[in-house]
């Protein structure tokens, strides 16, 4: 069966966890993998596995522009500015899974449909990713919910330079992603880097403030939509909840990864990178309809 | 060594003791007393910083912006400190609006390991002038050798100063004296101790930091603050004046506005319960007791072991939403080794 080409730019953790992604998908190929570092463990990950590599970033997207048709950027936000002009030019659909929030924000399980027709969508944050399905389960069942808050903590092994030099457009964008997306008046998202050993497994809790809330609608709204998630990310877990302690609606979730590219724990890898598998698969077969 | 500064925390770590419940009256107060004392700076706002007031660690009374304008209203001679931990707290929604209100120093804070995520903001707050300090928190929980490395990446940033905070009051005193010296002579910055009194430390500790050449101390009037509370700054300048090394502030007018506000904000004199010695002991932050007290009583588990539990687990501050994980564990490990009793009974 034919298959359409991606580009990914940036070799880093997510950049590597995506490449082994790419590679077991039935309709996309990995065509050029390229970054900036000639030393990265991705690169050579890539050489191992026969993929097409280079240093020169997205220089090498502009020399073979048949390279690809579809491009990850996983650099970050910083880079991403910088290609995303480039990428609309060379008329590539552009996947971003940095906090630039230069795309159309997508979240899967909610607006995937839209998202195939503009021509760069953002990926939002790994916590964006896990929380915001679930709190816009929330707001349909109480949308008078007062405020949302959304702890994420990943593990510090699994965060690597690009995450950590993001960290302050991370908390940011997750925020700004939560109230755009559900309506919720008022959030605030919070991300820990945990430096435990053995390394934890990436974990969200979301508290709502709700005035007089319906755990047995709640529960089975947020049931739901955990199941829609686990379509594509198959280690999503609600671990808690939703119970009512404080005053609040706690729910806790937990993502177990696939163990692609870093060992298991590192959830927080494969929720962004398993959405934007999913939205390039989508994408490529709609293009594979067509051709 | 009147070259000693002095940073007051009595706002900012008090904040926990009063479950981040501080007026503006009391800051109003505090500032306009602690004013002419010849401290560096007075380091206003919730105890985990600008943008922390959160279900997860606890919501302010009053909002960051109206802690800080009250207490630039009283400071005049005294820089006004604002402190952040990346991941709370970001440049548009928080430190922007300090600088604007007019903060001039900022302790950026994060674990001790973690220190590359304090760049974006070290550095920009360094391009807008602003005075900067890099802060390592939990400073137990990692080797010299590392905190070397970490505190490095923060004077790369522009950092003008690293402080070592001992956030659970973990610290023996040889552990201090030889990783202040170590840092000293392998670091070209001013180097910091924060101090908290969980093994009834905080003054010794901070005197040892500062024979082992540290030149800041953060400290707290009456030793307002988290769980055992922190170094009390006025008892280390009383003792630093016994010991003949002057400081250049004013102990009587401290002690004045230790007695007749601090006292008063204070909802109990500050005190090592068995809970702030537990977690001294297990090297958690002390910030959690409050937590950890709630969730024993829910789930009817012993706060000690929840305490024990956490510090073998090595959580770190910010990740208040385990402790129930924690009480739920072993309130279920309890129920089966009751039931395994049960079973053993049976044979």
């Amino acid at each position: 069966m034919q298959k359409i080409k991606v580009g990914i730019i940036g070799t880093g953790n997510i950049g590597t966890d995506l490449l082994v992604k790419v590679q077991r998908s039935e309709f996309l190929e990995c065509g050029i993998f390229c970054g900036r570092n000639p030393d990265s463990e991705g690169i050579r990950k890539a050489e191992s596995m026969g993929v097409r590599t280079s240093c020169e970033s997205i220089g090498a997207i502009l020399r073979d522009q048949n390279s690809c048709e579809i491009v990850f950027d996983a650099t970050s936000a910083s880079v991403h500015r910088q290609n995303a002009p480039i990428l609309k030019k060379l008329k590539k659909y552009a996947i971003d899974l940095t906090p630039s929030k230069i795309g159309k924000m997508c979240v899967p399980a909610i607006n995937m449909k839209e998202c195939l027709d503009v021509s760069n969508v953002n990926l939002i944050t790994c916590g964006g990713q896990a929380a915001i399905p679930i709190i816009s389960a929330i707001m349909k069942v109480h949308p008078d919910t007062e405020y949302i808050e959304l702890v994420s903590s990943i593990s510090s092994k699994s965060a690597g330079p690009g995450t950590r030099l993001n960290i302050d457009e991370f908390t940011q964008t997750t925020r700004d992603a939560i109230e755009s997306f559900t309506g919720v008046k008022k959030a605030k998202a919070i991300i820990v880097l945990n430096p435990a050993e053995p390394p934890v497994l990436m974990h969200n809790t979301i508290y709502a403030k709700i005035k007089k809330p319906s755990l047995i609608k709640l529960k089975k709204e947020i049931g739901k939509m955990a199941k829609l998630i686990q379509k594509y990310v198959p280690g999503y877990k609600i671990t808690l909840g939703p119970v009512l302690e404080n005053d609040r609606v706690t729910t806790m979730i937990e993502v177990i990864g696939r163990g692609d590219y870093l060992p298991k724990y590192s959830g927080n890898l494969d929720i962004i990178t398993c959405a934007a598998v999913n939205i390039a698969e989508e994408y490529a077969k709609r293009k594979l309809l067509l051709k | 060594m009147s070259q000693i500064i002095f940073f007051d925390s009595t706002l900012r770590d008090g904040s926990h003791a009063l479950g981040h419940q501080l007026s503006a009256a009391n800051i109003k107060e505090y500032c306009r007393q602690i004013d002419t004392v010849g401290l560096h700076t007075v380091i206003v706002g919730h105890g985990n910083g600008l943008g922390a007031s959160s279900l997860q660690v606890g919501l302010s009374a009053i909002p960051d912006k109206e802690m800080l304008k009250t207490a630039r209203k009283e400071l005049k001679m005294t820089r006004l400190g604002a402190f952040l931990i990346p991941g709370f707290g970001t440049i548009n929604d928080d430190i922007n609006p300090a600088i604007e209100i007019g903060v001039d120093l900022f302790c950026v804070a994060t674990h001790c390991t973690e220190a590359d995520v304090t760049r974006q903001h070290i550095e920009y707050l360094r391009k807008k002038n602003k005075e900067t300090y890099g802060v390592l928190m939990m400073y137990h929980m990692a080797p010299k050798e590392r905190l070397v490395e970490e505190a490095l990446k923060m004077q790369s940033y522009g950092a003008q100063g690293v402080i070592l905070m001992d956030s659970a009051g973990a610290s023996t005193p040889k552990m201090v004296s030889e990783t202040v010296s170590y840092l000293v002579q392998n670091i070209g910055l001013k180097l910091g101790f924060h101090a908290h009194n969980n093994m009834g430390l905080a003054v010794a500790n901070s005197l040892i930091a500062i024979q082992s050449g540290a030149l800041i101390v953060d400290g707290t009037l009456r030793g307002f603050g988290a769980g055992a509370g922190n170094c009390q700054l006025e008892v280390l300048i009383g003792l630093l004046s016994k010991m003949g090394i002057s400081t250049g502030l004013d102990l009587y007018k401290m002690m004045d506005v230790s007695d007749n506000i601090v006292s008063k904000i204070m909802k109990k004199p500050q005190e090592i319960s068995s809970i702030s010695l537990i977690s001294g002991i297990a090297g958690v932050f002390s910030g959690f007791a409050n937590h950890v007290k709630r969730a024993a009583k829910r789930f009817k588990v012993d706060p000690r072991d929840i305490f024990m539990e956490l510090g073998k687990r090595k959580m770190v501050a910010g990740q208040e939403d385990f402790i129930i994980d924690v009480a739920m564990y072993l309130a279920g490990k309890k129920g089966s080794e009751k039931e395994s009793y049960d079973i053993e009974s049976l044979l």
